[in-house]
């Protein structure tokens, strides 16, 4: 009985956060179902991830983006263009692969430092300076392909990133034949690790006479969490392993969490988002907070770029159209609010999740790509509903 | 005595982890102006926003008869269309519209589909006659002084027909001229048969025009006091208010026993670029260590301006003078330099920008000093509740924990969160811009004991206040500062409040 009345408040209270979690799982349960248990396939998942790893840093930078208020558009083409250049930089240049991608990145963080100065410091709202780039690196992208039309990329250590795996522990081929040994060592060291800061952190503040979830919860939620990362682990495992793709998204997400949560630095983001001018008031730079939320944005879009540039092994004239939207469309499904000051990295990349499980689902089943958008349209709009639904109700 | 015009009874509302009223009865006579009274987070604001329709039918429990029918408002046009209107502790206005646009906000006058802006303007005029502003109706808010604006939502309350007019803490922002002005409007609304409900922390103006008041505590009715039967005193009040007695509202303290001087600021001017005015003019003061000193004034005389001007300059005034701070002479270009040589400033406008109201009591009060609580840049949340725990204690905030977001709580409790994140800087120099502005008695007391405790430990604050009783009672030494120039410096055994007053104004 106080069981299911733990789960109920627990449940309430949380709606929200939950909310998106739950959803993900219809959605994914719905997919394997329609079509027979292909979409779970560790094949399908792998591909989903190495499809879309390039929107997914994007929907990281623009939740940081949305919640100091502001937008950036101009992601997606800053994105291909950039690309573009890394191709460039390989191809003609002759430079090697080391030095083309930190190239790239740095390009990434001048651009959005740009765009920081053009918001922060000649104060053009943000939609408009960033419409300003779409339209100048679109050019751009048509600038540098001109001549060329689409650049192959030859190098085996660029395309790699896009459509490579991480290595598997050498000497243990008789050993579970057919599973990825490593990826299964790093899923089991994240579970471990995981479960371990969970206790460490709920002795911490019973120390403190905190409240903290009851028991049985806290063990259900460790249940949950510890068997989704080891289902996803067996499930790459099976396949070839971890993809480099995925070693990216991660990586980046998990830095993005950190400094959001537990750093000064995200705390000052979200003081800018939630009200400027106390935040300005009490010693914090806005100005600088809105350059590092730029040149951040600039540097993941960058990324998003060689992410796809080695995905496909080249660099087209037609990259980076539309990727704005799909970052923006998952942030916003992933609960960040327009009015700023809200939002969460690890809401954003279950967006992510929910429109790229949403497309590769109905390619699976052969839904025309007219429906494709409308369907994807109504999630976004539903999620958004049940979003501002949620939060009006108290709490 | 006949039916009463307004009847709630035994309104419960609860929130989260807070019964805001618990079992209130409250009963208001026709014609009369009543008071509500009451400690920050009693509930006043939340009874009247039962009243009002904001929180509808069903989310409380009780019953509400107007006019002798029981009423299911849903939201506040229900409650207009019966002839309340309510105006918001917070001013609900829209700055950058004009003052008859914003008179006629919600319902305009029409032909047709067509606004009809000829009868607008010329009913908009009529109306600020009735309220006594003489203002032209096409200004924008944003150029009125808050006195102003106060008096234009009232007209938007009459433009509407009312009968029971709820105003929250409308004295609040005003300065005593404006505060007496809408005193004897309501009076004189009183005698055109408008029926009122004012809520209001001031508790000389209660007693100067109250006919009925109603104390609440903790969400609970204490008692309903009449003025006539010459139950309505400051002491009486007060006792049922906070449940005992303060005798004397202002600390104890040894006045002008003072160290040296810690702030000095000379020839001192700033202009504003955007407003294309000189804001302040060859301004010189001082401030010693352990020392209070008042900045008087009248509102708009540039209090809040130099103390910005000194605070790192967050509007971009061009200011020339000099401006030492332990003798050193320093020029901060950002609040955060202030911050760090040791001079804080709480502000005066809590919602603008003194508080992230969508984040929670804990992190508005470390904000301005999360060094304090992370190490490499990584914040230790569990030091952080503890912090956020003791301001709680000390400064009395009333709220479930300090995980409720700030937005929650009452008014007075946000202004004692503001005060706990500039505490929590610890700094040599703390200017408090009306520190107890919408506080209730029991906590200005709490406040002023924390300031003399503060200044005892050798702090130096500046205090800009416009509550001259509070400048008297606080201060070593009074500044009175009128269009952006010192009109004059008091020390405290010479000073009045016709002193004050006169330099004020002159
Ligand atoms: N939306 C809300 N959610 C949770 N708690 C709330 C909410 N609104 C008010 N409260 C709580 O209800 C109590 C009563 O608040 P209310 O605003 O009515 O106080 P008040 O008497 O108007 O105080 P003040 O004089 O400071 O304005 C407070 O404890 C407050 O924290
Ligand atoms: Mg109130």
């Amino acid at each position: 009985m106080s069981f299911f009345n733990n789960a109920k408040t627990v449940l309430q209270q949380n709606i929200r956060e939950y909310g998106m979690y739950i959803a993900l799982f219809v959605i994914m349960a719905i997919f394997t179902i329609t079509t027979g248990g292909t979409f779970i396939s560790s094949r399908n998942i792998v591909n989903l991830v190495n499809q879309t790893g390039y929107i997914a840093v994007l929907a990281v930078g623009m939740t940081l983006v949305i919640i100091i208020r502001h937008i950036d558009l101009s992601v997606g083409f800053l994105g291909g263009f950039l690309g573009a250049v890394a191709a460039i930089a390989m191809v003609q240049w002759h430079f090697p692969v080391y030095a083309a991608i930190p190239l790239t990145l740095a390009l990434g963080i001048l651009a959005g430092l740009i765009t920081a100065f053009l918001v922060a410091q000649m104060k053009i709202p943000a939609f408009v300076a960033t419409l300003a780039g779409w339209l100048i690196y679109r050019g751009a992208i048509l600038v540098v392909t001109e001549s060329t039309g689409t650049i192959v990329i030859p190098d085996e250590t660029f395309n790699a990133i896009g459509n490579g795996f991480i290595p598997d522990i050498p000497g243990l081929e008789a050993f579970l034949p057919g599973v990825h040994k490593l990826t299964l060592i790093i899923g089991i060291i994240a579970i471990i690790l995981f479960v371990i800061s969970e206790i460490n952190s709920r002795k911490k503040k019973e120390a403190y006479n905190f409240e903290v979830l009851p028991n049985d919860m806290f063990i259900i939620k460790l249940i949950f969490m510890a068997s989704l990362v080891g289902g996803i682990t067996w499930l790459l495992a099976g396949y070839q392993g971890l993809s480099w793709t995925a070693v990216v998204v991660l990586v980046v997400v998990i830095i993005y969490h950190f400094i959001t949560t537990q750093t000064v630095l995200g705390r000052h983001i979200y003081a800018v988002g939630g009200n400027p001018e106390a935040a300005e008031l009490s010693g914090i730079n806005v100005k600088k907070i809105t350059y590092i939320v730029f040149g951040s944005m600039g540097m993941l879009s960058a990324l998003s770029g060689i992410l796809f540039a080695s995905r496909l092994q080249s660099a087209t004239t037609t990259a980076g159209s539309l990727w704005e939207l799909d970052a923006i469309a998952a942030a916003f499904i992933g609960g960040v609010s327009p009015a700023g000051g809200i939002g969460k990295v690890a809401g954003s990349i279950i967006g992510a999740l929910v429109m790229l499980s949403l497309t590769s689902g109905m390619n699976l089943m052969g839904i025309g790509i007219s429906y494709q958008y409308i369907a994807r349209g109504a999630v976004l709009a539903a999620a958004v509903i049940f979003d501002v639904t949620t939060r009006n109700r108290g709490k | 005595m006949n039916a009463p015009l307004l009847e709630m009874k035994n309104i419960t509302k609860e929130f989260p982890g807070v019964k805001a009223l618990d079992n209130v009865s409250f009963q208001v006579a026709q014609g009369e102006i009543h008071c509500l009274v009451g400690e920050n987070g009693a509930g006043k604001s939340t009874l009247m926003k039962v009243l009002s329709g904001v929180y509808p039918h069903g989310s409380y429990s009780g019953d509400v008869l107007f006019g002798g029918e029981v009423q299911r408002f849903n939201g506040i046009s229900d409650s207009e269309k019966v002839g309340i209107a309510i105006i918001y502790q917070e001013l609900a206005q829209f700055p950058e519209l004009t003052v008859y646009e914003n008179i006629f906000l919600g319902h305009e006058i029409k032909t047709g589909f067509l606004m009809d802006w000829n009868e607008t303007i010329k009913r908009a005029t009529e109306i600020l006659k009735k309220v006594k502003l003489d203002v032209n109706p096409a200004l924008k808010i944003k150029d009125l002084g808050v006195g102003k604006r106060q008096l234009v939502e009232i007209a938007k309350a009459l433009s509407k027909d009312v009968k029971l007019l709820i105003l929250d803490e409308p004295t609040a922002a005003l300065n005593e001229v404006d505060s007496e002005n809408l005193l004897n409007l309501l009076r004189d609304l009183k005698h055109h048969g408008v029926t009122c409900i004012l809520i209001s922390h001031k508790l000389k103006e209660v007693i100067q025009i109250a006919d009925t008041v109603t104390v609440l505590r903790d969400g609970q009715t204490i008692c309903t006091l009449s003025a006539q039967q010459g139950q309505v005193s400051e002491q009486i009040l007060i006792k049922n208010m906070v449940g005992r007695e303060i005798d004397n509202i202002y600390p104890r303290r040894e006045r002008g026993q003072t160290g040296e001087v810690v702030l000095e600021v000379r020839n001192w001017n700033a202009y504003d670029p955007n407003a294309g005015r000189a804001v302040l003019k060859d301004v010189n003061f001082n401030l010693r260590k352990g020392e209070i000193i008042g900045f008087s004034g009248l509102i708009g005389s540039g209090r809040t301006e130099l103390a910005l001007s000194i605070f790192g300059n967050p509007d971009g005034y061009h200011l020339n003078g000099e401006l030492y701070v332990k003798g050193e002479q320093k020029r901060f270009g950002h609040p955060r330099d202030a911050i760090d040589a040791g001079v804080a400033y709480a502000t005066e406008d809590r919602k603008g920008d003194g508080l992230i109201l969508i984040q929670d009591v804990k992190q508005n009060i470390t904000l301005a000093n999360l060094r304090e609580i992370a190490e490499q840049g990584v914040v230790d949340n569990n030091a952080e509740v503890k912090v956020a725990n003791e301001y709680k204690t000390s400064l009395n905030i009333k709220t479930p924990t300090v995980e409720q977001k700030v937005s929650n709580l009452s008014g007075g409790n946000q202004q004692k969160v503001c005060l706990g994140k500039w505490l929590f800087v610890k700094p040599e120099v703390l200017i408090l811009d009306e520190p107890t502005r919408g506080i209730d008695v029991g906590a200005k007391y709490e406040i002023y004991t924390i300031m003399t405790r503060l200044v005892e430990q050798g702090m130096s604050i500046i205090m800009i206040s416009s509550e001259l009783p509070e400048v008297l009672g606080m201060s070593d030494r009074v500044y009175v500062v009128a269009s952006g120039k010192i009109a004059g410096e008091l020390p405290i055994a010479e000073a009045t409040q016709e002193k004050i007053m006169h330099l004020a104004t002159n």
